[in-house]
């Protein structure tokens, strides 16, 4: 056996053992949506890094692991942190968590939003309530070299006012780096007074250069079918369409099958996608 | 405002833009620019729906009364987009409030007006009731996919 394959062999192996990380902070964004901060709890030096739109699985010792999206800036050292939506056992559990808890980190996983490709174009982000947070570290990536960019649009649409994510940073974000951001909700009171609607109607109200346009699209999946359908509608040719899917995973390297999607599996082949190789399976019911 | 400046305004809102002439001059006859401060309502359920918008500048929030529970705010209605159609279907009458959210420049069609002329030239007739008919397939996609509540775990 040759270097690389003993190389392989030992990826096959330790991809499934855990670092130990303890929470430094919680963050409450909304009612049922929780960011936590983690630092490093064991003795492992190298300094933990990923790309955005990958992915971690987080094991709550005695309770299960979860696959998580992380959503902090992953040029900026000892920040890692996950934005999670309080649904399950493992997710509870992490809500619950306190400053100095341990828990395991296997990561990370997955095909990550295409940053550099998007480079010299105009960006269109579309985001569907939790969907937001596997995208914030693409817009942190995209303001680090902002001017190589040209327009950033983030379309934003969550459940209520209540239910939006990072709302002072939605702010900070429209007036520090040039981000036209347009939030929608389904459903208001009158105290809102900015837009009501799904995301897809947000399109009415931009304009878009299709050509040099690059989308990255993530939210519930009903949501992205309708959300591409106005993208294609508008011109954007499907090899500049990404999304970013979501299937319940187990291994998160492709072993356990846990997570197939047609002949893909979302762990290993994504969760972040060209359209083109999905585009076939995306609208059927039975995947 | 003269007729002339009118059709020009007409022949920018993405509803009527690229209409025939002949029918653009139709439309010219029956329309207004209107102007609303924010917090004004356009119109009120259950009055009599004698009119339409095309919306130009501003949006407007629409309001139902769900019982206890107070106005409900379902939808906005933005640049470039039309508020109601209940002027085209008898008994002609408003089902929703509409409310100014942002100051509110629109131009107002009046549907009995417009009524008279897509009866008499059914051409005309069918052209507006096309164009009215992707809107209401847009709202009703819309709506189907607030219903699925497709953020909700509640």
């Amino acid at each position: 056996m040759n270097q690389t394959a003993v190389g392989e062999v030992e990826k096959l192996v330790d991809p499934m053992l855990p670092q130990l990380m303890s929470i430094r902070k919680t963050v409450w964004e909304t009612d049922d949506t929780f960011t936590i901060q983690l630092e490093k709890a064991d003795h492992y030096d190298a300094e933990f890094t990923f790309l955005p739109g990958q992915f971690n699985m987080l094991y709550v010792f005695g309770m299960g692991e979860s696959a998580l999206s992380i959503s902090s800036d992953p040029l900026k050292p000892g920040t890692l942190a996950h934005t999670i939506h309080r649904v399950g056992t493992v997710t509870t559990a992490l809500s619950q968590m306190k400053r100095g808890d341990v828990i395991g980190v296997r990561g990370p996983y997955g095909t990550n939003w295409p940053i550099e490709k998007a480079n010299g174009l105009d960006v269109c982000i579309v985001a569907g309530g939790i969907g937001l947070a596997p995208l914030r570290p693409a817009l942190y990536s995209l303001f680090r070299r902002r001017r190589d960019y040209g327009r950033i649009l983030l379309l934003y649409g969550a459940r209520s006012p209540l239910d939006l994510l990072y709302r002072v940073e939605l702010e900070q974000w429209s007036k520090l780096y040039d981000v036209e951001v347009l939030v929608t909700v389904d459903r208001s009171d009158s105290t809102w007074k900015g837009y009501i609607g799904v995301v897809p109607s947000l399109f009415m109200y931009i304009k878009l250069d299709a050509r040099a346009t690059i989308a990255m699209v993530c939210g519930p999946e009903v949501m992205m079918q309708y959300t591409i359908a106005e993208i294609l509608r508008r011109g954007i040719p499907p090899e500049q369409i990404y999304l970013s899917m979501e299937r319940n995973m187990n291994c998160a390297v492709g072993f356990c099958g846990h997570c197939q999607y047609g002949p893909k599996f979302i762990c290993k082949d994504g969760p972040v996608f060209g359209y083109p190789h999905i585009s076939h399976l995306f609208e059927k019911k039975e995947i | 405002m003269q007729k002339e400046d009118l059709t020009d305004v007409l022949r920018k809102h993405p509803f009527v833009g690229d209409l025939e002439k002949q029918y653009l001059q139709l439309l010219v006859g029956c329309a207004k620019n209107v102007h609303f401060q924010e917090g004004e309502y356009l119109c009120h359920e259950g009055e009599a729906a004698d009119s339409f918008f095309l919306i130009r500048t501003g949006r407007v929030a629409v309001e139902i009364h769900a019982g206890h529970k107070g106005k409900r705010r379902i939808q906005t209605v933005g640049p470039g987009e039309v508020l109601g159609w209940s002027w085209l279907i008898s008994p002609y009458r408003w089902h929703f409030d509409g409310c100014a959210v942002a100051e509110v420049r629109a131009l107002t069609l009046d549907g009995k007006c417009l009524r008279t002329k897509c009866d008499k030239d059914h051409d005309f007739g069918y052209e507006m009731l096309k164009r009215l008919s992707h809107v209401f397939q847009s709202r009703m996609e819309a709506t189907r996919l607030q219903l699925l509540d497709v953020y909700g775990t509640r």
